[in-house]
């Protein structure tokens, strides 16, 4: 698990996205969700999807908690027979995005020119447009997303939706190799990464 | 019949044979070596109870009289004897019935293989009769659940479940399996015990770095001090574990799940810790400057107050679990893996030493604490009888050779306290969850557990109302439990705490019993009430020695409390005396 940090104040709440490699089996959701709310958090996002390999599913969380209590939650649901591995990382560790839909009514998108160009602008792109409705879609970060909900609101929007979040990890390299280590009866020292290795310095002597 | 067992008893070779799910099931089960089955029967789960009636030879089931007594037997069952208890249910109620059971042991990180009947596959979702989504009532309370649709699965399920229930930190496991999948027959080539899955980590790898650095903190250390939990006599490391205490001579205690891995009488033993621990290792806890923590999990009636807990010391963790590690108490060196191997490899590495100013302070405490505490406790000159008391006779008569099963509340922490033990997995009792009802029919699967050695029940007069029933399978199946009800008439662990923190209102505490020896000879079940000191050596000892189960109630005072007492919120060093 990444993110070390040996501080001793208490630390601020922030937005960590945690990655679960698992087995695809029918109740591991239920599993892995009431892990937070046994707690009483909040899960802010939740996607589950196929992995770069398959068989294997990836779930990507998202929480706005402390360091400390993501730490122990990733411990918790790695603890999970099904699961093979956590990871959980702050935003500067990960590449993300959200998809975004928005119904408008066509009629006022069709006048008013200045509309399009505010789509452009934002990165929209058309996927259906009717006589009745247009249906824009957007990807990226909340903010964005956000901003054209913002920006859509005065010309009728009469729908709007948005995805779960789906993160990259930047220093991954995927979990291929991991997987074939699990596989052998005894797993290597890398899969089985100790934390704690770093953790020298705190190492009390007399 | 016969065909098919001559078949089925040669798993290896190609051949495959026609057989129903249940049969599959309990192929699985005679596999694993299961001994005992404690189960009630029901609709959903009525095929495997009819193949069962063909398997009466290879198979001991024992009905119980409530699926909640069932899977306390199983727990009794694993305790004692190390193996994975195995309980049978139905579907709906019977399913839920087991769920007191499985949070119970899912705390006390108890090895169970549960089986429950479901409706059929097609009425899933349909809430039909006796339907309960049991996969997700039981999710936080098991290890690893599954439901079986298709026959086919059975046994590559079965072998997974007792691989999970028993390995690394054990716990509860249980499968459901539809009607459908009992009544199916398939080709069936035999069965293959599990030893891996990918997903699942048992034993987390032991890195000689952590070792290294432990056994340096702990060679340098001038105040040491040890606590040990189950995991010592769940990783059957009891041998490597005293010793580890025997090289080290470091001061050692013990939670009550992990009583008894070294004799109550071994010289290092100075005792219990927590709410109702002993003083010494109370207070100690926050004088010494290095804790070795063995397979224990820093629970808060062990801790007290978190915040003024060991703040001087350096802590060692070792446990099988990394995510117990730094969970309620920052660790300065962990050691994770199994402590059978990890406790030898550390014992390597440590020197030779003894702390005798160290442990005299020990002992100076426990000498307090004698003259404050135990010597009224255990012999009162006069007054009425105390739990106490009762409990140092049964050590005079039974030497610490009997196992101990207690149910939850005041008598729990007096027996826990005042109990010798001998020997290992002699102590049975519901430690995490502190689930009333445990005793009597934890008792009983203690029995089978370790057949031969005396099971006593100490249960208190509010906890062997809630299954006594029991007292049935007890009558049915001749098991030889001595029943030993220390009747204070309260509900005295919550009057305790009414009469000190609630300024005695004593608000529905004041229990009313049945006439207990009536109740046990209506069961067929000898039995005998005293009320004096005198009676008290004679009568346990003629519980003792009567061949079968035997029912002893003993009035005790009403109004005793506990003591030494760690209040709640108040740190471990601020324990009361009075």
């Amino acid at each position: 698990m990444s993110n070390q940090n040996n501080t001793e104040k208490p630390e601020a709440k922030q937005e960590f996205t945690i990655t679960v490699y698992t087995e695809n089996q029918i109740g591991l959701l239920n599993r892995i969700a009431i892990i937070f709310t046994r707690r009483k958090i909040n899960i802010h996002s939740l996607n589950t999807s196929p992995s770069e390999i398959e068989s294997i599913h990836r779930f990507n969380i998202v929480v706005q908690e402390t360091e400390d209590v993501v730490r122990k939650l990733s411990r918790q649901i790695e603890k999970q027979v099904e699961v093979l591995k956590v990871y959980f990382n702050t935003n500067d560790d990960i590449i993300w995005q959200e998809m975004a839909l928005y119904k408008v009514p066509t009629d006022i998108i069709a006048e008013k020119a200045s509309v399009e160009r505010l789509l452009r602008e934002n990165g929209a792109r058309a996927v259906v447009i009717r006589k009745d409705y247009t249906v824009f879609e957007t990807t990226g970060h909340r903010e964005e997303t956000d901003a054209l909900i913002r920006i859509l609101q005065p010309f009728g929007l009469i729908e709007f939706v948005r995805s779960a979040r789906v993160a990259i990890i930047k220093n991954s390299d995927g979990f291929n190799r991991k997987l074939r280590e699990f596989e052998k009866a005894e797993p290597g020292e890398d899969v089985v990464e100790n934390e704690y290795l770093n953790k020298g310095q705190r190492i009390f002597t007399m | 019949m016969e065909i098919e067992q001559q078949a089925l008893s040669n798993p290896t070779g190609v051949e495959t044979i026609e057989v129903s799910g249940s049969v599959a099931l309990l192929e699985a089960l005679i596999a694993e070596g299961t001994e005992v089955i404690f189960g009630y029967p029901g609709g959903a789960i009525m095929p495997i109870y009819d193949a069962l009636y063909d398997y009466k030879e290879k198979l001991n089931h024992i009905l119980v009289r409530h699926e909640q007594g069932g899977i306390h037997a199983g727990q009794g069952f694993a305790r004692t004897s190390g193996k994975v208890g195995v309980v049978f249910a139905t579907s709906g109620p019977g399913a839920t019935n087991l769920v007191t059971g499985l949070a119970d042991a899912m705390i006390d990180s108890t090895p169970l293989v549960c089986i429950t009947g479901q409706v059929f596959a097609h009425l899933l979702g349909t809430d039909a009769f006796q339907e309960t989504d049991v996969i997700n009532i039981t999710t936080p309370v098991t290890k690893w659940n599954y439901q079986i649709t298709d026959a086919t699965e059975i046994p590559e399920v079965l072998s997974k479940a007792f691989y999970i229930a028993r390995s690394g930190r054990p716990g509860p496991v249980l499968i459901d399996i539809t009607k459908n999948a009992q009544i199916q027959k398939f080709d069936y080539s035999g069965y293959t015990p599990c030893n891996h899955i990918r997903s699942y980590r048992p034993k987390p790898l032991i890195r000689n770095e952590y070792i290294e650095k432990a056994a340096a903190l702990i060679n340098q250390a001038k105040k040491p001090f040890v606590l040990w939990g189950q995991g010592v006599i769940l990783g059957e490391a009891e041998l490597e574990f005293k010793a580890f205490v025997e090289k080290s001579g470091i001061p050692s205690a013990w939670t009550i799940l992990g009583a008894g891995a070294i004799p109550t009488d071994h010289p290092l033993n100075v005792g219990m810790l927590g709410m109702h621990g002993n003083y010494g290792p109370n207070v100690l806890t926050n004088e010494c400057d290095v804790i070795i923590a063995i397979g224990m999990r820093f629970d808060d009636r062990v801790t007290g107050r978190l915040d003024k807990y060991a703040k001087q010391a350096k802590i060692i963790h070792l446990d099988i679990d990394p995510s117990e590690i730094d969970k309620n108490v920052q660790t300065t060196v962990p050691v994770w893996g199994d402590c059978k191997e990890t406790l030898p490899a550390l014992t390597a590495l440590i020197q030779q030493k003894t702390y005798p100013e160290w442990l005299q302070k020990f002992r100076d405490f426990e000498q307090k604490e004698i003259e404050a505490v135990i010597n009224d406790e255990l012999h009162p000159a006069s007054g009425e009888l105390t739990m106490g008391e009762v409990i140092s006779h049964l050590n005079e008569l039974t030497h610490g050779e009997a196992i101990i099963v207690t149910d939850v509340g005041q008598h729990q922490m007096v027996a826990c306290r005042y109990a010798k033990l001998n020997k290992t997995r002699s102590n049975v009792t519901s430690g995490g969850l502190g689930t009333m009802g445990f005793a009597l029919p934890a008792a009983i699967g203690a029995k089978f557990g370790a057949p031969e050695r005396t099971v006593v029940a100490v249960i208190g007069d509010g906890g062997f109302q809630m299954t006594l029933q029991e007292l049935g399978t007890i009558m049915q199946s001749n098991i030889d439990v001595k029943i030993l009800i220390l009747n204070n008439r309260f509900l005295g662990m919550v009057r305790q705490w009414q009469e000190l923190f609630n300024q005695h209102r004593y608000s529905f505490v004041d229990i009313e019993s049945p006439d207990f020896v009536a109740l046990a000879a209506a069961y067929r079940i000898k039995g005998k009430s005293i009320s004096e000191r005198g009676e008290i050596s004679s009568s346990l000892k003629e519980m003792l020695e009567h061949k079968g189960s035997f029912l002893l109630e003993v009035m005790v005072t009403k109004e005793n409390n506990v003591f030494p007492m760690v209040p709640q919120g108040c740190s471990v060093s601020e324990i009361r005396l009075k």
